[in-house]
């Protein structure tokens, strides 16, 4: 079994904001490319023409349906990858130490050339993120794009994960959330950011900002949100057109 | 513990290579990253003003086609029969030499008998000039069955529309409503937009029967009944005029709200603008009270006087305008049933819409000046932006509804003013300054001029002397007046039908015609491979260009094989679809970041040597030989007129190089690949807003190329072409339209916005059909034209058919279960799922992930062909016959464009079969079948 440093210095992950991630996917593919051409083995897939078409991805997009007690149902895209917990089930697992947290940055990965591809992390982990590549047969799962964010071949602005620097709503934001003055903690604390399935004790450091209060041109008699409305124009002596004439001699 | 030694710091590639997507429409830019030759990976390019860095699912999953195995490898020839897909492969010497033997007979004596349809061309400019010189009326794109009602209706209303027209000011906008969008339009930069707007807690409502996507994250949602977006919209107008929420100073300034109309019912003119001795608008002066030419010094049109001449009053538009939407049908509760968006929530909207405007309205301190020669110290905005695309305007009522839409936009004062909507250079571009269309033919000679165009007038008709169709597709004829963008959807049918007349030869190229680009399909396919009584195809032959095995190709009898996207040139030019932004003009490239590993060329080079084969003009050197040595060399060469080609970045001036007008530059194109592929010419600042009247920004036009001179316009609230036809039909003028189409030219051309129900609820029972059927497409799939890729066939691989609640529940059905589903016309048997956020009504499916079985090098197992399906089956280019013996085609009676989401629907429960039906045999594939495993690393 592998053990878990006590602490690490820094706690980097995602932000995802699920108000506003349309669920278009850029990040999962954009995901693929980069992790196929880059950390360990690709990623593979299987009959990828074929009537059963499967392969290993490191960030999926699932979308669910909410229905409130009053009102129009929601849909709600949920982008799901690794979420690098404090409390790593997926590394305690491990038999052989391949899976692990990082010390200095908490990222977890695995060390393909350990890897015996028992499965057993996937088993461990609570949120479905890891993926046993089925050609290499090794397992697979974010790295946070650890070859990306240290990358001293890459402009500096780009040293961010694939998918953050991809994701075109800007649904995706990355840093350190162990700093309380980062953006992505100011953004955790401004926005409701949440913990996923926190009674899953993993600790996880990724968050998801909330979906906003929907719908509010439904609730009519609520004064808050609405102005009162409009005066009407027509009422007045020669109707709209004796309305015009005045009004246009205010401009 | 120790942790494993890691490099973080490897080589991302040796070289990266800038250039343009093809994955969808948008064009945005991308850096191709290369290791020893080969595509290792594919982001966006963070200096490109369309997608600034970001890039979508099909963009990054754009390293799949160059390894896909539906890539087609070298020129084809039929051996089987048509339909069966059986091909021999030929050399591309052969294949030209055969076209030209088919071509060049009928452009000597019958040019119409060619018709040249480009399908997804982003080279309309290009493939447009080649017809024309070909001498056939008989081109156009894809318009026709996209959205050329938006297109129409703005440049008609206000010299430019959505997307590649205009796009709302992300700055500054305070409220953004969506009506309608198909996903992908226009892919990136919305959901940048939407990005923007979220961080900084701008509100967002949809307007649409589905709640995904961009309607997912709306603040608001408006689950709209399909095809009444025109009474929703006319209803918030209807609300703005009577609380007296408009902008007057603006609809004073800029539009022809004051114009006044001739009022006398006697008149041949009755309807048309009164105008002076050399034919401008006129209007009266608040300041004098004199009748006017609109745009003269000082004045200050007034938009409530009327103007009385012996014993007729001339009104303004403005008081028909007010007329007809203070008109209680329009009131909330008169639409309310019939949009299913309860009264008070259209008021709420009404409220918060006017409110945005203008107790919050947008004003910047930059000094400009106007047409009529006032200068301003402020630019006012009303913070509202709009947004539409084909869900409002592939409806049979959508010209008038995305005219409705605009209306509602110009009343606002929010077009082209701060936190509006703002146009994209060339645009804004006013219907009088684009070309009319030109169907005058000449054996063996050029067409008189561009095929396509914007009528003025019932004497721009595209008709022979006879008065019948000019156009294959009918396109500009009094079924259609203003088909701006043609009818390809017509083609097929109307060419199977020898109505108006045979023709010879089709030429399609990217346009999956025998599939997802059909309506009708399986009659399609008939009608494609149909005899006559001596045995010989009735569209005699069919010649097809495009880089993949889609369904179309085994229709054809030759196959012109095209290169991927990062295999070619391409310009993504001004004179087309190119890649503005509202702060700047730009265009850009494609260049063959890679070479092609098989026996294809790029179709605008074959195309040239084609042209050059057929001696068409200006495509020939002095000397007999072709001019251009391929497209690359026309791009760098060619003058539309002089000093303006096909890019405007770094061209030949007077003293060295030069933008806009300029000679042409023999290393033009080294210059676009060294600055990352795209050319931006920012607007400067006084510029940037009120554009159609400021002089600042006229003059920078002119001087870009966009016009010969500045030609500030009104934008047309009256849309006076419009009352044209109308008055013909009335029976004025001696161009006059065929009876049985009188009437509904009267009621659906009316100059100013009208809702009517769907033409399909005449003709098929609202009854038995009650239920509305649409489709979109996903944001991670674009139709078919890029293959079915490896990647985005696993998140989008089967499509079911989204039933709502009430229907879900009043079916009985379960999941995994299947429905027939029926039409006016046809039938299909598809499997279902549950959607809760869906409007009660209405069923949707993803659009075009049903594939072929033999098509795209998929296994004949693919769910894709076992379970996908498309709706296209249940939709008729033409509508049901009503016993009048006429063919009414399915489409806008204003501009022909297809009206795909018309379609009414029955369900039923039915016991799961084998497969999707209708099914159809599978095609043979030129290409073979795709490897059974992937991993694609092409590094060390």
């Amino acid at each position: 079994m592998t053990s878990l440093p006590d602490s690490t210095e820094r706690k980097l992950g995602l932000v995802i904001d699920l108000d506003t991630c349309v669920g278009c996917h850029a990040c999962v593919v954009s995901c693929k490319g980069w992790n196929t051409e880059n950390y360990g083995a690709p990623l593979s897939d299987q009959t990828p023409y074929g009537a059963d078409p499967s392969g290993t991805f490191l960030n999926r997009v699932h979308s669910y349906e909410v229905q409130p007690a009053q009102g129009a149902a929601q849909l709600v895209h949920f982008p799901k990858s690794c979420l690098h917990c404090d409390n790593a089930p997926c590394v305690t697992v491990c038999p052989t130490g391949a899976s692990y947290k990082r010390q200095e940055d908490g990222i977890v990965l695995v060390n393909e050339d350990a890897c015996i591809g028992c499965g057993l992390c996937a088993w461990a982990c609570p949120y479905g993120a890891r993926e046993m590549d089925a050609a290499s047969k090794v397992m697979k799962k974010c790295t946070l794009c650890v070859d990306r964010i240290y990358n001293e071949n890459l402009p500096e602005i780009d040293r961010v994960p694939a998918c953050v620097r991809t994701c075109p709503s800007n649904a995706r934001h990355f840093g350190d959330l162990a700093d309380p003055d980062s953006d992505v903690s100011r953004l955790v604390v401004a926005r409701g950011g949440m913990d996923l399935m926190p009674e899953q004790g993993t600790a996880p450091v990724n968050k998801y900002l909330p979906p906003r209060i929907k719908d509010r041109l439904d609730r009519i008699d609520d004064a808050d949100v609405l102005e009162p409305f409009l005066d009407v124009v027509t009422d007045q002596p020669k109707g709209f057109l004796g309305w015009l004439d005045k009004a246009l001699d205010k401009i | 513990m120790t942790q494993p030694l890691l490099d973080t710091s490897p080589l991302v590639s040796d070289e990266i290579r800038k250039t343009t997507c093809y994955m969808c429409a948008c064009r945005c830019g991308i850096n191709v990253h290369l290791k020893d030759g080969k595509v290792a990976y594919i982001e966006g390019n963070r200096d490109h003003p369309v997608n600034k860095g970001v890039l979508c699912a099909k963009g990054s999953a754009g390293i799949m086609q160059i390894n896909a195995p539906s890539r087609l490898r070298a020129p084809l020839k039929r051996v089987g029969p048509r339909g069966s897909g059986t091909f021999e492969e030929i050399s591309w010497d052969e294949a030209l030499e055969l076209a030209t033997s088919w071509l060049k007979p009928l452009r000597e004596t019958a040019p119409e008998k060619l018709a040249f349809f480009t399908g997804r061309d982003q080279s309309q400019s290009f493939t447009g000039w080649w017809a024309q010189q070909f001498g056939t009326p008989n081109f156009a794109a894809h318009g026709g069955f996209c959205s050329v009602n938006m297109a129409a209706a703005g440049i008609y209303t206000m010299g430019g529309a959505f997307w590649e027209f205009g796009q709302p000011d992300w700055e500054h906008t305070k409220l953004f409503i969506l009506f309608g969008v198909a996903e992908d339009h226009d892919s990136n930069p919305i959901k940048m937009g939407i990005g923007r707007l979220k961080a900084r807690g701008a509100r967002i409502v949809g307007v649409n029967p589905i709640r995904s996507g961009y309607n997912a994250v709306a603040d608001d949602w408006l689950g709209i009944t399909p095809g009444t977006d025109g009474l929703l919209i006319l209803s918030l107008v209807h609300e703005l005029l009577r609380t007296g929420r408009i902008d007057l100073d603006y609809l004073s300034r800029y539009t022809n709200a004051p114009v006044l109309l001739n009022g006398d019912p006697k008149s041949s003119e009755y309807g048309l603008f009164l105008r002076d001795d050399v034919g401008k608008p006129l209007v009266i002066d608040r300041v004098t009270g004199k009748l006017t030419a609109f745009d003269q010094h000082g004045v200050r049109p007034d938009l409530a006087a009327s103007h009385r001449h012996a014993g007729i009053t001339h009104r303004p538009v403005m008081h028909l305008l007010a007329e007809r939407y203070l008109d209680p049908q329009y009131a909330p509760e008169a639409v309310a049933k019939r949009t299913g968006i309860p009264a008070p929530k259209i008021r709420a909207l009404a409220n918060e819409i006017a409110h945005t405007a203008f107790d919050d309205p947008v004003i910047l301190r930059r000094e400009w000046t106007d047409f009529r020669g006032e200068t301003h110290q402020t630019m006012v905005g009303r913070p509202v932006a709009f947004h539409a695309m084909r869900g409002i305007s592939a409806h049979s009522n959508g010209f008038q509804t995305a005219r409705a839409l605009h209306i509602l936009q110009i009343l606002l004062g929010a077009v082209e003013t701060p936190g509006g909507m703002r146009f994209k250079p060339p645009y804004p571009k006013p219907a009088t300054a684009h070309p009319k269309p030109h169907c005058k033919m000449t054996p063996g000679a050029p067409l008189d001029g561009p095929h396509l165009g914007y009528v003025q007038g019932p004497d721009d008709l595209c008709l022979k002397a006879d008065g019948s169709a000019a156009r294959i597709d009918k396109a500009f004829t009094w079924e259609n007046p203003m088909s701006a963008h043609g009818l390809m959807h017509m083609v097929i049918s109307n060419a199977h039908a020898g109505d108006p007349y045979r023709i010879d030869t089709l030429f399609l190229y990217m346009a999956n015609m025998s599939w997802n680009s059909s309506m009708n399909t399986g009659g399609v396919m008939q009608m494609l491979t149909d005899t006559d009584d001596n045995g010989d195809y009735v569209i005699p032959r069919i010649i097809y260009s495009d880089a993949y095995s889609s369904e179309m190709v085994a229709y054809a009898d030759l196959i012109l094989p095209d290169t991927t996207y990062l295999e070619r040139h391409d310009c993504i030019s001004l004179l087309d679809r190119p890649i503005s932004e509202a702060d700047g003009a730009g265009d850009a490239i494609r260049w063959p970041v890679i070479e092609p590993d098989r026996d294809v060329r790029g179709f605008q080079s074959v195309l040239l040597d084609l042209g050059a084969r057929l001696g068409l003009p200006g495509m020939l050197a002095a000397d007999g030989s072709p001019k251009y040595a391929d497209y690359a060399d026309y791009i760098v060469s060619h003058e539309r007129k002089p000093g303006v080609g096909p890019l405007v970045g770094w061209r030949t001036g007077d003293r060295g190089l030069t933008h806009g007008r300029g000679l042409p530059n023999a290393a033009q194109l080294d210059e676009y690949i060294a600055h990352g592929g795209f050319f931006v010419a920012h607007v400067p600042e006084d510029a940037a807003y009120f554009k159609p009247w400021n002089r600042a920004y006229q003059d920078w036009a002119v001087g870009m190329g966009f016009y010969d001179k500045p030609e500030p316009y009104l934008f047309q609230l009256y849309v006076e072409p419009l009352r044209r036809f109308q008055l013909a039909a009335e029976g004025h003028g001696s161009c006059q339209p065929p009876d049985h189409l009188r009437e509904r030219i009267k009621t659906t051309l009316d100059p100013l916005p009208i809702w009517y129900a769907a033409l399909e609820d005449g003709h098929a029972d609202p009854e038995a059909f009650p239920v509305h059927a649409l489709t979109q497409r996903p944001m991670a799939m674009y139709h078919s034209w890029g293959s079915q890729n490896a990647w985005l066939r696993q998140i989008h691989g089967v499509n079911p058919l989204y039933v709502p609640t009430k229907l879900w529940e009043q079916h009985g059905f379960a999941e995994g279960d299947w429905a027939q589903v029926t039409s006016a016309h046809g039938v299909i048997t598809v499997p279902v799922a549950h959607m809760a956020a869906l409007n009660e009504n209405t069923v949707w499916t993803w659009n075009a992930i049903g594939k072929r079985k033999g098509a795209w090098a998929l296994d004949d197992k693919a769910p894709e062909a076992e379970k996908g399906f498309l709706l296209n089956h249940l939709i008729h280019e033409l509508l049901p016959p009503r016993g009048d013996g006429l063919r009414w085609s399915n489409s806008d009676p204003v501009t022909g464009q297809a009206a795909w989401f018309d379609l009414r629907v029955n369900i039923e429960k039915v016991p799961a079969p084998d497969r999707s039906q209708p099914a159809f045999a599978a095609v043979d594939s030129p290409v073979g079948k795709g490897p059974d495993t992937l991993a694609w690393k092409v590094g060390k």
